[in-house]
């Protein structure tokens, strides 16, 4: 009774005041959802008659979709091809522009642009250059140099890279900001004396710069794998998954169960498998960061 | 000897000196530059130039630099007949509902969370975090089921902005973020109000949100940015064609308007989000290193 009394007294009542708008949106919007999930995936409902319990069963159908084997190849595949054109040139483009005296914030502005853009504008305005037509803006462009025409986003081998290309365009400017932001921790005493030691520019880039930014490289690499693991809009609004499925990823594999087929059940499933992959790649990203560190 | 030491970077006076080193500095300057221009300022300018020609001359010389005489009216018409401007009404009513809720759960959160600090916050905290390391692709279906049917409050709010409003509120970073400047913010003033006799709401009104300016900044820029590129969730919770924002809603035009009009609609549609950018730029720019930095 005094112990509640002095608890008010203290603003008690008050400071819960405070936590509603925060407990009550992420009570509803976040935390419930997710524990949902995780109940849902153990059941099959339809919205209309009441959920019952199925087991395994959600998971099992889900692995034993013919479908699955490809969404993961072809999420797997965008990642690689994300890594492999987006992952060197934002870092290569922030230690140059490091190097700059004059114009830098010119030329972070223009590699900005496109990450301001909406994506779906820009995915949009893409498909126009796509266009597989002889007068389509790349074809044209790729007539200049003597090649295509190409089918781009028709052509079940270019699509992906065509999408990831997109992507890249759209993206790198963000992560080339975040170098240059990281860039300007690096120690330049370390420069100094490995210049002393007669170590070239380029040297000095691997032995000095790269070893700096590990870190921030790292997290990059885990946020980028992460994100090209959920990748959805860009697949959906370029090819709809087509064509022959070579672009159906597993965020458009899940968004067909729920969305077209109203099987709830198995797409949750499906996100609790992703998300336990995802959240094995984190950890792994924790171990690796803490090992590194230290040292 | 310092300032020299502070001054120099990768490549050192010395080496600037050096003619090869100075002709490809120059040189991969000029190259760069002309490739981001065409990257970053080319699309936007074939755009602008799309949105006001005839189709046909769209199909016949996509790289020709002008075609003919500007069709201004294809905004005019995109605006109104295509309805691209209340879907950009629209889009701007998602925004700032975002702003409002981010704003208000953030300031309100990380005030009782880092200052208040009642005895269950570090339970609250942990369940804060909890949800930055899950990834949100586990929730998207079971938050559209609730978003169907809402627990406690009941009721469907499909094709209300409420759908958007209030998940988008729930970011667990904006929190958290918002606590930490509270929290370097002079114990002192705190203490001092405290003696003074000031309650909770008047310390958080008078004291903690007049110094929020920046923080405050941070998280507007943030839940603005996320209502204009955001495209699934929207799609989801607003079926009705009149209340979609752009993002949603310029998609399912496409396979049934002209080629120009529907590049004038895109052209709207980028206006804002390129003026503000522009405007606020340096913010952006810190603010994209500085979320990387915290993310570190």
């Amino acid at each position: 009774m005094i112990r509640t009394h002095r608890w008010i007294r203290n603003g008690g009542i008050s400071t819960l005041v405070f936590l509603i708008p925060t407990l009550l949106v992420f009570g509803l919007f976040s935390w419930w959802p997710i524990a949902r999930g995780l109940v849902l995936a153990f059941q099959q409902t339809n919205l209309i008659e009441p959920a019952h319990w199925v087991g395994f069963g959600n998971f099992r159908r889900v692995l034993a979709d013919p479908l699955l084997l490809t969404a993961v190849r072809n999420t797997a595949w965008f990642a690689l091809l994300a890594l492999v054109f987006g992952y060197p040139a934002p870092l290569a483009l922030a230690v140059f522009l490091r190097e700059l005296r004059r114009g830098r914030a010119l030329f972070s502005v223009l590699a900005y642009l496109p990450v301001v853009l909406p994506p779906v504008v820009a995915i949009l305005l893409w498909r126009v250059f796509y266009d597989a037509s002889d007068a389509g803006l790349f074809n044209t462009l790729a007539r200049g140099i003597g090649l295509g025409p190409f089918q781009w986003l028709q052509d079940a081998h270019w699509a992906m890279p065509s999408i990831v290309l997109e992507a890249t365009w759209a993206n790198a400017g963000a992560t080339m900001i975040i170098y240059l932001a990281a860039l300007s921790g690096v120690r330049t005493d370390l420069y100094e004396a490995a210049e002393i030691d007669g170590a070239s520019i380029w040297r000095r880039v691997v032995h000095v710069t790269l070893p700096q930014l590990r870190t921030i490289l790292l997290i990059t690499l885990l946020l980028q794998i992460i994100g090209t693991f959920q990748v959805f809009t860009e697949p959906f609004l370029f090819t709809g998954g087509g064509p022959a499925n070579a672009t159906t990823t597993i965020l458009m594999l899940l968004y067909n169960y729920a969305f077209i087929n109203g099987d709830y059940g198995e797409a949750t499933a499906l996100s609790v498998l992703l998300a336990i992959f995802l959240g094995l790649l984190s950890l792994l990203y924790f171990r690796l960061t803490r090992g590194w560190s230290t040292t | 000897m310092s300032a020299r030491v502070e001054d120099r970077g990768l490549i050192s006076a010395a080496d600037r000196r050096r003619p090869l080193v100075r002709w490809s500095l120059g040189s991969g300057q000029v190259l760069i530059l002309v490739l981001l221009a065409l990257a970053g300022l080319g699309p936007i300018l074939w755009l602008a130039k799309a949105a006001i020609s005839q189709p046909q001359d769209i199909a016949a010389n996509p790289l020709g630099l002008w075609s003919g005489q500007p069709q201004w009216h294809n905004i005019e018409t995109a605006w109104s007949s295509l309805r691209v401007g209340p879907a950009l009404i629209n889009t701007v009513w998602v925004a700032l509902g975002n702003w409002a809720v981010s704003v208000l759960v953030a300031t309100t959160g990380g005030y009782a969370l880092a200052i208040l600090r009642p005895k269950y916050a570090k339970i609250i905290n942990g369940a804060l975090l909890a949800t930055l390391f899950i990834p949100g692709v586990i929730s998207l279906v079971p938050l559209y089921l609730t978003v169907l049917d809402v627990p406690i409050l009941g009721g469907s709010l499909i094709n209300t902005y409420w759908a958007i409003w209030l998940p988008a509120g729930a970011s667990a970073f904006n929190v958290i973020i918002t606590g930490r400047f509270f929290a370097q913010l002079p114990p002192e003033l705190f203490e001092a109000a405290k003696i003074d006799g000031v309650g909770n709401f008047r310390m958080f009104t008078s004291l903690v949100l007049p110094l929020s300016g920046p923080i405050i900044g941070v998280v507007s820029l943030l839940s603005i940015i996320a209502a204009w590129r955001e495209y699934l969730w929207p799609k989801l919770v607003l079926p009705d064609r009149t209340k979609q924002p752009l993002s949603v809603m310029l998609p399912s035009i496409r396979d049934n308007v002209q080629l120009n009009l529907f590049m004038a609609g895109l052209l709207i549609s980028v206006v804002l989000p390129i003026v503000i950018f522009l405007l606020f730029q340096r913010y952006f720019i810190r603010g994209a290193g500085l979320a990387g930095g915290i993310k570190g």
